[in-house]
């Protein structure tokens, strides 16, 4: 038993290992300050990802002040407002939007947002990643609010306080450390996210100048030079990839250091 | 302890229960948990500024029946209540009654200390600021100061207010939800075996402050220990399947209690 466990452990942390290093590996060689700050360049003349590091960030930052608010007040619904059926109903389409699959969702906001407005924009990206976001926060979120004890509720009850402020006041400052990690881990998953960028992001040569204009996101341009016919391209996709994945374990990171610290 | 019995004892203190008005009045009580009755026709009448204790085994209705008192049981699903409930002459289950006042001048202690995770501050300050009873922030401090004096807890956390309540001790942490509930100056507080989870040094630490509040409120507490029941109450009510038994004075029921079923529990026949 402990040695069939230990070899499973082995293997997987063996394939992680592996293409953490061969990114690295791969990556390492074209990365330079002038490569993470640069806008790219016809092939042969260098270039960089600045845009594309840039262009994550926004829309990161789009999707999540959609979705973060949005899907914490599903969750404080689910946890602390809705009772019986509606509640479950709820639920269950929360439970079947984590599961659908993010080419889904861009497609759906390619049909809602960008076919209306006749052409690919940041703010169609950001909605579509927000989309992905709001049913994984939603659901950390009302667990996190389930744990708070309901001794507490009943505390704050008993001081003559009404519902909407034992929610306010108690049970989601309690529950708030919980909250902020289910929200860091919904920004690290959406931060790998490319499939609802393409026809929705669609991706930029230049550093974003409006959230009306396509722009450019690290995982696009990954894709794109990884699909071109150039080994310099290669090179670069490899370089992003490197960049992407330190973002992600970065936020991951993050996440570990701010959980640390509850009790 | 036999200083709080000597205390108990107290013959001024013992007369001044036997003129008072009547706080809470209960008439023919009946409670449901969805199709399970809990509690059968119970009628009560709590004098003001006494302590009175309901005793009883294991789910004989005694919490449930605290809890009727300041309306705790509506946020249980599928209960259902009949008859009355009344404090000062007025029903509280009367349609249009405010349940957040109500719970303001019925303030609650819970079994297991339920302190917010909160600074202690914060903690007392928590009930005056959402029924926003202060002007300023010197009389809220002021209030904290009170309540916290009253509870016996000034000279142990006076120097650190900002920490956390969780810091504090089982004890104190039992000290600090009564000081919360005493903040909000409610008539009558509800105590639901409030020493059940502290140490000999820590329950009577609880017991000799029951015994100084009464002077100021109407206090009701649930308890196993009998004996405690006979150390801080003035007045003790038994209950067995939902039904009241008997409510007497407390050392007549200690002593010479009018139901069988009374003294076959006090002498430990049976619960």
């Amino acid at each position: 038993m402990t040695s069939l466990t230990a070899l499973c452990t082995l293997l997987a942390v063996t394939a992680l290992l592996i293409i953490l290093s061969y990114i690295a590996w791969q990556g390492i060689g074209s990365l330079s300050f002038q490569f993470l700050i640069d806008s790219p360049k016809p092939v042969g003349e260098g270039g960089g990802i600045g845009n594309a590091i840039l262009g994550s960030l926004v829309l990161l930052l789009i999707s999540s002040v959609f979705g973060l608010p949005l899907g914490i007040c599903v969750g404080v619904y689910l946890s602390e407002v809705g009772t019986g059926r509606l509640a479950g109903a709820v639920r269950f389409i929360v439970d079947t939007l984590t599961g659908i699959p993010s080419i889904v969702t861009g497609v759906f906001v390619y049909a809602i947002i960008v076919l209306p407005m006749k052409h690919f924009s940041a703010l169609a990206g950001g909605v579509a990643l927000a989309l992905i976001m709001i049913p994984i926060v939603a659901r950390t979120t009302e667990e996190m609010l389930k744990l708070v004890p309901h001794s507490l509720r009943e505390g704050a009850l008993a001081l003559g306080a009404p519902q909407w402020r034992v929610t306010m006041g108690v049970i989601i400052p309690a529950a708030a450390p919980g909250i902020a990690t289910g929200a860091m881990l919904a920004i690290a998953r959406i931060s790998g996210e490319t499939a609802p960028l393409l026809f929705t992001a669609f991706g930029s040569r230049f550093f974003p100048s409006s959230l009306n204009q396509p722009i450019a996101s690290l995982t696009v341009q990954i894709y794109n030079y990884a699909i071109s016919p150039y080994d310099e391209w290669h090179a670069q996709a490899w370089a992003a990839t490197l960049v992407l994945m330190t973002l992600v374990l970065g936020i991951n990171i993050i996440v570990r250091f701010l959980t640390r610290k509850r009790f | 302890m036999t200083q709080i019995l000597n205390r108990d004892l107290n013959p001024d203190l013992r007369s001044a229960s036997s003129v008072v008005k009547t706080k809470m009045a209960v008439r023919n009580l009946d409670f449901f948990y969805g199709r399970v009755q809990a509690l059968h026709n119970i009628s009560l009448e709590i004098p003001e500024r006494i302590v009175m204790a309901f005793i009883g085994p294991s789910g004989c209705g005694k919490s449930t029946f605290l809890r009727t008192l300041n309306r705790m049981n509506d946020v249980i699903p599928a209960t259902r209540v009949g008859g009355q409930v009344l404090i000062d002459d007025h029903d509280i289950y009367a349609p249009g009654t405010d349940v957040v006042e109500l719970r303001r001048r019925v303030g609650m202690v819970f079994q297991k200390s339920n302190p917010f995770p909160k600074s202690i501050f914060e903690n007392v300050a928590y009930g005056l600021r959402i029924n926003r009873v202060t002007g300023s922030s010197s009389e809220l401090a002021g209030r904290v100061e009170e309540a916290l004096k009253d509870a016996a807890l000034w000279n142990e956390v006076k120097d650190r207010l900002k920490t956390s309540a969780l810091s504090l001790s089982g004890g104190q942490q039992q000290r600090l939800c009564i000081a919360r509930a005493l903040a909000i100056r409610p008539e009558v507080l509800l105590m639901d075996e409030p020493a059940s989870a502290l140490d000999p040094i820590a329950t009577s630490k609880i017991e000799e402050l029951i015994f100084d509040l009464k002077k100021q409120y109407t206090i009701v507490i649930v308890t196993h220990n009998m004996q405690q029941a006979a150390r801080v109450s003035d007045t003790t009510a038994f209950f067995l399947l939902g039904k009241l038994i008997e409510v007497n004075a407390t050392e007549k029921m200690f002593t010479a209690p009018n139901e069988k079923l009374t003294e076959d529990y006090i002498t430990g026949r049976f619960g």
